[in-house]
């Protein structure tokens, strides 16, 4: 399996995937901070979702490790993702068709 | 009678507690059910003694507030959920693929663990003075108005939650990569697939019941504003939530007593079950569609009407796969070489009941109708029709069905279909009334009632009463045939299935031998002659 290879030393290091996307995802951090401050009007909503959106991904795929799992394993990961977004679909339906 | 099985194996008590076999952990998850079936009942049976006459003479209309809500939470969180996966899931999952164990046997005792603790702290919020907001903690009177112990039942039920998680997880990995040689997914008993579509739902809808009692937890205790209004929350947003979960949660507590009754019809009609792959995937699709009707609970709340109408439609959706396992299930009998032993007639009980109550789903999911019935007793006898009706009696069924494997000894036969009888007939006459009372316009949750209701009550409350009786005969019968029934053998109804295929009680870790299979599921042409008549 290309599982994720463990040190042979006694000395624990952290990987550093986990280092780099741990730096990435402040970096993200940062960059939803900056850019809710500019005046952007209505693509400050966008800007800060396609950003988040990134940061699970990074998570769900390093964090996660869902890069170095089967098939099986990332549909069911799929599928909490897709059950999120009937819950948001539908909930949604109500807020904004109320009269 | 000398080999060891896994009763026998150790018998220190201490052994029990610290056990990590799967059959054992179910045995321990039964003797916890008992306690809470037994508990939930006894409120049943003060809301059914007070409504006996119209006026307010048993306890208090605060009172009555606390004892349905205790009744519907114990029911619906600490017997229901957990009744058929945690008990006969536990025991049969793993001998029914012919694996040694769970995928996560520690995992397993983990989750009995949580379960008691959850529960521990809901019993200590009842003992407390209770909760007085239903089981449904509808905001803003569970955040806002209530004086109950609503953050602690909360606390418990959060608990009990991961209890139902990790079950769900355990359950699907054991389905995926345990099964022995030759058990392809097509060759599952449909029990295995009907659990797997439950380990779904709980999988992924619990996480979502959780987060909702954290936030009105955090709502409640430190005014954080998500479902008040007036702090920028949304009251409706906590019945969308909630029912996100609940809904789906209602096919948790019907769909394994679906699969049970699959391996009952088949063994005692002796044939294969008409349309293996329909009903497969019809759980699944209930599954998957559970998720998208959870609006139909909320037609009067002031949700959007756009909104009604889409959960409307989706609701008659899920009717679809339901009907299809009805109509396999009475093809299946068709042509059958039918016994009616106990079990048999839990299963056919199960058939007509669950037909019932999900017909009366979609009187209710219709928008016009629902305004009229909602909040009253038929929207109570709709769902006792599929949680009781269907759920219990296939929870009976399937006790009895495997108690030889589970415990080595044969229970009384004529015994039991008493007691089959009896409930069949005490719950009918407890739940129906309650259908024509809702239809004639009495309301849930009121301690009173006008004078004109009282004789279809009476009825319900003698019903209650019956039923009270036929579910405690099995306790005695049961407990008796534990000590002085016949010695089971190792397939005593002549059944498929590989759980079949070891002794009963089973050794240890299962099976002697690695199990092959070789033949499709519910080979009756095939099958042994049954050995006990
Ligand atoms: C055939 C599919 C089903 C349909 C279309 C359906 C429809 C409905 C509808 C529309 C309501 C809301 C009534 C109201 O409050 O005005 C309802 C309530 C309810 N149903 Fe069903 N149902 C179905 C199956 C089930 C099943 C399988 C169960 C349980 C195992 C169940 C349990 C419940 C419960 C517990 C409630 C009441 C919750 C409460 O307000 O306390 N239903 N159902
Ligand atoms: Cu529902």
């Amino acid at each position: 399996m290309s599982g994720i290879r463990r040190p042979k030393s006694r000395i624990w290091r952290p990987s550093t995937d986990l280092v780099l996307c741990w730096i990435g995802l402040l970096t993200l951090l940062g960059l939803t901070v900056t850019l809710s401050y500019q005046p952007l009007a209505s693509f400050n909503f966008p800007v800060a979702m396609t950003i988040a959106a990134i940061k699970a991904g990074l998570v769900a795929a390093i964090f996660m490790e869902l890069r170095h799992r089967s098939g099986v394993v990332c549909a069911f990961a799929a599928a909490g993702f897709f059950w999120l977004a009937i819950l948001l679909w539908l909930g949604l339906m109500d807020f904004l068709t109320r009269v | 009678m000398t080999e060891k099985n896994y009763l026998t194996d150790d018998y220190r008590l201490v052994s029990w507690f610290t056990t990590t076999d799967h059959k054992r952990i179910a045995i321990l998850y039964f003797a916890t059910l008992i306690v809470f079936f037994f508990i939930g009942g006894a409120a049943a049976t003060l809301i059914r003694l007070e409504l006996a006459t119209p006026g307010p003479d048993v306890v208090s209309a605060d009172t009555y507030n606390r004892l349905f809500t205790m009744h519907g939470i114990i029911m619906v969180w600490f017997f229901l959920i957990p009744s058929i996966p945690n008990t006969l899931g536990n025991f049969i999952v793993p001998l029914m693929i012919g694996a040694r164990d769970l995928a996560f046997p520690r995992l397993n005792l983990a989750s009995w663990y949580l379960f008691v603790l959850g529960g521990c702290i809901t019993l200590y919020a009842i003992f407390m003075g209770g909760v007085d907001t239903g089981w449904t903690l509808y905001t803003p009177f569970s955040t806002l108005y209530s004086n109950s112990y609503v953050s602690v039942a909360v606390t418990g039920i959060f608990i009990a939650g991961f209890s139902s998680i990790l079950t769900g997880l355990n359950f699907i990995v054991t389905i995926h990569k345990l099964r022995a040689p030759g058990l392809t997914w097509y060759r599952l008993p449909l029990f295995i697939w009907t659990l797997y579509a439950t380990s779904v739902i709980l999988v992924l809808a619990t996480p979502v019941l959780a987060i909702t009692l954290v936030l009105l937890a955090m709502e409640r205790l430190f005014g954080v504003g998500i479902f008040d209004p007036r702090i920028g929350g949304d009251p409706l947003l906590f019945q969308h939530l909630f029912w996100f979960y609940s809904h789906p949660a209602v096919y948790i507590m019907i769909l394994p007593g679906m699969g049970v009754v699959n391996e009952l019809i088949a063994c005692y009609a002796r044939k294969k079950i008409f349309g293996y792959k329909f009903v497969a995937w019809a759980s699944l699709a209930i599954a998957a569609a559970g998720f998208l009707v959870w609006g139909h609970h909320m037609f009067v709340s002031g949700q959007s009407l756009t909104a009604s109408l889409v959960f409307s439609f989706m609701s008659f959706i899920v009717a679809v796969p339901s009907a299809i396992k009805v109509f396999n299930w009475t093809a299946t009998l068709h042509k059958g070489t039918i016994r009616f032993d106990a079990p048999m007639l839990y299963a056919l009980a199960f058939v007509g009941l669950f037909t019932i109550g999900g017909l009366t789903g979609l009187f209710l999911a219709c928008l016009a109708f629902d305004v009229y019935a909602t909040d009253t007793y038929f929207v109570i006898a709709h769902f006792h029709y599929i949680m009781v009706g269907g759920m219990v009696t296939a929870y009976f069924g399937g006790l009895h069905y495997w108690w030889p494997k589970i415990t080595g000894r044969m229970y009384p036969e004529y015994w039991a279909r008493g007691a089959a009888i009896l409930i069949f007939f005490g719950f009918n006459l407890t739940f129906f009334p309650q259908f024509i009372l809702g239809a004639e316009g009495m309301p849930r949750r009121y301690h009173v009632y006008a004078p004109e209701f009282q004789v279809w009550n009476v009825l319900s409350s003698g019903g209650a009463s019956i039923l009270a009786v036929a579910y405690l005969l099995p306790m005695f019968y049961l407990g008796f045939s534990l000590f002085f029934g016949a010695r089971a053998p190792a397939n005593p109804w002549g059944a498929t299935g590989l759980e079949w295929r070891t002794s009963s009680p089973p050794p240890r870790l299962n099976f002697d031998q690695q199990p092959v299979v070789t033949e499709d599921p519910y080979d009756y042409a095939h099958a042994p002659e049954p050995q006990h008549v």
